[in-house]
């Protein structure tokens, strides 16, 4: 099972929810026409058609919520635009285009099989392309196929398909910002390609796949590790690997490189943030079967980001002497990335501790890696990976028994906390080494990093000709097709 | 007197003013401009059309120095400035007229004098 839910937001196999359940549901709020339209699928067709309507309401929830998710994508090239120099705002921009265009087509083919096709401990090895036997939307009993470790959402294969792509495009991108400004563009297409394919799906399968990790009671409900966690250790792997930027560290000391654009950066969180209605939510992969369930994490997410905020707000001031803008940013991502594997599990008391503590972190987190001479021009690594362990272990900490986690703090004793301890670092550190090793590799043949030159004049222009911020009265001369070179 | 005005790389500013600092010279203005010299013009493209872009972005520096500064400064930014390739800018040097300070009416090289090290200044 995926994102394991032991209070079962998945129905009981086959049978739909009562038809009060229904009504219920359809008065707190579902459009109009839709309630029309249902009502009458189900006077005239009885339990069948109540089965349909309960498919039909999660499917949109799934699309929608994959939706918001994929909205992220924008939060996330606004955040490293806004975090980066306006001379590699274009080269941001392009790879994080590039990395969901990638992904949208790498996780279709192979990603999605690794990850959850029925297969060994390890890794799928089913469902290449999407093909093979799938008996979605039925579940339990009822389902036959190839993809059984999906088999709990009462949803059609493709709208499970849709919700985890974006899902695999978050972990690539968030890399892209922690390697900005000086990775060559090529290397960077084909990391993307690995990580979708091979190192984000097959790291993934032993937790939402069915794989070892899952079989050992590890939770992860919406991945502050398979996703959040794997993506800041590839992060850091590949930042190692690329050197700091040219200037970031001189005589034994940080120099602060800042952004060129903190509107861009707020814009970028707050898009984030609204996408984490999705993320988190979402991840229910249904909703019928239990909407308390999906009003909790709205509830979990949202206040454990806020405390994250303060805390990082506070911090930063009591530290540094003024509250921070771009770590209080990097704060309230800290904060949404924690919550990501217990939301479902907590209470909101528990999420608020869960936030405060990951927003101190990331404020110890940022300076403790460039006191090691990483650069990470976006704090990817603090914010995804430190928090993303965070995260998971705090579900050894405040998972509460009635909501399926048996945390330490409510009485479940110390199992759990292990449990979710090894499995953070196991797939954190299987992101870590598989990555630094690519990049070695890519290193080796055809290159990592632009030339010196290039840096200090900026990606922009020496990887794509382009410039973000064209001065409105630049003079310049046209070339002759075909007579350039 | 003389009316320093230097054209340098943008990324050499940091080194040109701790080096300007160090020689004692904290008064200067600096203007983002753009320029074209010998420096081979870039090659840019947008969705399909290519153009060559010849004015390239440089800074300009123009500092007022007593006579017994000219030397050092001259020295200084041609010491930070300098890569060894096409496109590292140019110093000009003029005969200076008159310089007053606002704040007290002082002239010339009383106006020019500095009035301390300014606070968090590398020197």
């Amino acid at each position: 099972m995926k994102r394991r839910n032991p209070t079962d937001v998945g129905r009981t196999p086959g049978v739909g929810p009562s038809r009060e359940a229904v009504g219920r549901a359809l008065r707190r709020g579902l459009p109009l026409f839709l309630v029309v339209a249902l009502a009458g699928i189900a006077g005239a067709q009885g339990a069948d058609a109540t089965t349909k309507i309960t498919v039909a309401v999660d499917t949109i929830w799934v699309l929608v919520t994959g939706a918001l998710v994929f909205f992220m994508q924008a939060g996330f090239a606004l955040v490293e635009a806004g975090f980066q120099s306006a001379k590699n705002v274009v080269n941001i921009l392009m790879k994080n285009a590039s990395d969901f265009m990638i992904a949208s087509i790498a996780f279709w083919a192979f990603g999605f099989a690794f990850m959850f096709g029925n297969g060994i401990g390890l890794l799928g090895l089913h469902g290449w392309f999407l093909q093979g036997p799938d008996t979605s939307p039925l579940t339990g009993s009822a389902y036959h196929g190839i993809f059984a470790s999906l088999s709990w959402t009462g949803v059609p294969l493709f709208a499970k398909f849709f919700f985890q792509l974006v899902f695999a495009g978050t972990a690539a991108t968030i890399v892209s910002g922690a390697i900005g400004g000086r990775v060559k563009f090529p290397a960077y297409l084909i990391f993307s390609v690995v990580m979708t394919t091979f190192v984000y799906a097959i790291i993934g399968h032993w937790a939402w796949g069915g794989g070892w990790l899952s079989q050992l009671g590890f939770i992860d409900f919406a991945g502050s590790t398979v996703v959040h966690g794997v993506g800041g250790f590839a992060a850091l792997a590949a930042a190692i690997v690329l050197g700091p930027r040219i200037g970031r560290f001189r005589d034994g000391k940080v120099t602060a490189m800042p952004g060129h654009n903190m509107t861009f950066a707020a814009l970028g969180v707050f898009i984030l943030w609204l996408g984490w209605f999705g993320f988190n939510p979402g991840s229910t992969m249904g909703i019928v079967g239990d909407p308390g369930l999906v009003a909790r994490i709205f509830l979990t997410t949202n206040i454990a980001a806020a405390a994250a905020g303060v805390a990082s707000m506070v911090v930063s001031w009591m530290r540094f002497g003024k509250p921070d803008f771009s770590m209080t940013m990097n704060g309230l991502l800290a904060g949404l990335v924690a919550i990501t594997a217990p939301c479902a599990f907590v209470s909101p008391i528990g999420a608020v501790i869960i936030g405060l503590v990951a927003g101190v972190l990331v404020v110890l987190a940022i300076p403790m890696f460039d006191a090691l001479g990483v650069d990470d021009p976006v704090g990817a690594v603090s914010v995804h990976g430190v928090c993303g362990i965070w995260g998971t272990m705090s579900v050894g900490l405040f998972g509460l028994p009635a909501l399926g986690a048996a945390g330490l703090f409510a009485g479940g004793g110390i199992h759990s906390l292990l449990i979710q301890t090894m499995g953070t670092f196991a797939m954190c550190g299987a992101a870590f080494g598989s990555v630094y090793v690519l990049w070695l590799a890519l290193k080796a043949t055809m290159g990592i990093r632009v030339g010196a030159h290039e840096e200090i004049g900026g990606l922009d222009v020496a990887e794509h000709g382009a410039e973000a911020y064209v001065p409105a009265d630049a003079l310049r001369e046209p070339v002759l097709v075909g007579a350039g070179d | 007197m003389k009316l320093i005005t230097a054209i340098v790389r943008p990324e050499q500013v940091v080194a040109v003013k701790e080096a300007l600092f160090k020689a004692g010279v904290q008064g200067l203005t600096l203007m983002r401009v753009s320029g074209h010299g010998g420096q081979a013009a870039v090659h840019e493209q947008y969705r399909g059309s290519s153009y060559l872009v010849e004015f390239h972005d440089k800074v300009q520096l123009t500092i007022a120095v007593s006579d017994p500064f000219v030397g050092p400064t001259i020295d200084a930014i041609v010491r930070a400035a300098r890569t060894g390739e096409v496109g590292d800018g140019k110093i000009f040097v003029q005969p200076l007229d008159q310089v007053v300070r606002i704040r007290t009416g002082e002239r010339d090289v009383d106006a020019l004098t500095p009035v301390g090290v300014p606070e968090g200044l590398p020197v």
